[in-house]
């Protein structure tokens, strides 16, 4: 049951960092390999306690990603209408 | 007890802030075909304070509604404010206006648009983008304000909500802030640095499928859009000219000389 629902989140945390891949500066396929790669490195981890430390970090990534895509949002849109300050 | 706020946010599609617009070889309009469009950043600043406010105070945010005006694709700009929190929209649908003819559906006609909305949902907050990142008008906030005959604050950078309903919001201006406060119903246009807008979850973006959005047209509102601008020409920037490294102090000067500058 509780492996199940661990499962369940991997899964979940897989499609929402593919899906912010979209935007990724250097690419798609790129990002998805990446990504990809990452999880596998972890697919033989059992143990609870161990999967969700990992799960910490793929939360801990997508937060960086958010920002990373915000900061270049605020900087291109800073640079096109407050060029002078 | 402060008055419960109804909120309608007015959002807009734009093509993506990453990429650079091409006129097309007709030069008339500027080129859509494949291009990726996105929600205005400026509107997501306005829908993202909508929320805030909800998040602040419960009580406070009896509904926010996203409103669109233009073609049926303007249905992804209310999809992604959707996700990001918004109750229900509603799409008003212009008919002979399609991405390629963006620029037909002017501040005006949309101020028109949003005020007989307004009018008709009983908002009394409007929280909106002070301008849109393709025309870059920044007039539909204080058209449709004039219209309505509210009170205005255009490019907020704080906005807090009294309790007896008195808005104070603090307005970027040259050399500094200015902060106004007023009794609702109010426009606010959002600066840039209003707030940071949250990323969307796959999931928001799936619930979101589920909410309402209304279908109106212009003629449902009494509105004529008819534009009274027309564009006569338009062009592209004009390029970027590389520099050139010069190997001698002496072809330096005669550099100089030759623009002029000494």
């Amino acid at each position: 049951m509780q492996s199940n629902q661990l499962r369940y989140r991997v899964i979940r945390q897989y499609k929402q960092l593919l899906f912010m891949g979209r935007e990724y500066p250097r690419g798609y396929q790129f990002f998805r390999d990446k990504l990809h790669s990452g999880f596998m490195k972890n697919r033989d981890l059992v143990d609870a306690s161990q999967i969700e430390e990992k799960l910490r970090f793929a939360e801990f990534i997508e937060k960086e990603i958010a920002a990373l895509y915000h900061v270049r949002k605020y900087r291109s849109m800073k640079r096109q209408y407050y060029s002078e300050e | 007890m402060p008055p419960r706020l109804n909120i309608v946010v007015p959002v807009k599609r734009v093509i993506d802030y990453a990429i650079k617009p091409r006129v097309n070889a007709a030069k008339n309009i500027v080129e859509t075909n494949g291009v990726k469009f996105s929600l205005n950043p400026f509107c997501e600043i306005a829908v993202e304070e909508a929320v805030r406010l909800r998040e602040s105070n419960k009580d406070l945010v009896e509904s926010i509604t996203l409103v669109s005006a233009g073609s049926a694709k303007a249905q992804d700009a209310l999809r992604s404010g959707l996700a990001m929190g918004a109750d229900k929209a509603a799409l008003i649908e212009c008919p002979g206006i399609d991405d390629s003819k963006l620029l037909s559906l002017e501040p005006l006609a949309v101020a028109k648009l949003l005020k007989a909305y307004v009018d008709k949902s009983g908002a009394n907050l409007v929280i909106m983008g002070k301008q849109a990142i393709d025309d870059d008008a920044n007039q539909t906030g204080q058209m449709l304000a004039g219209l309505l005959n509210w009170s205005q604050a255009t490019n907020a950078s704080k906005v807090d909500v009294a309790e007896d309903g008195t808005v104070s919001v603090t307005r970027e201006v040259d050399g500094g802030s200015e902060t106004l406060a007023a009794k609702l119903p109010m426009v606010i246009t959002t600066d840039l640095r209003l707030n940071v807008p949250r990323y969307t979850k796959l999931q928001d973006i799936m619930k979101a499928k589920k909410k309402k959005t209304d279908k109106l047209s212009p003629a449902d509102l009494g509105v004529d859009i008819t534009p009274r601008l027309e564009t006569v020409s338009l062009a592209d920037p004009p390029k970027r000219v590389g520099g050139a490294k010069v190997d001698s102090v002496d072809s330096l000067i005669s550099k100089l000389k030759e623009v002029g500058a000494i």
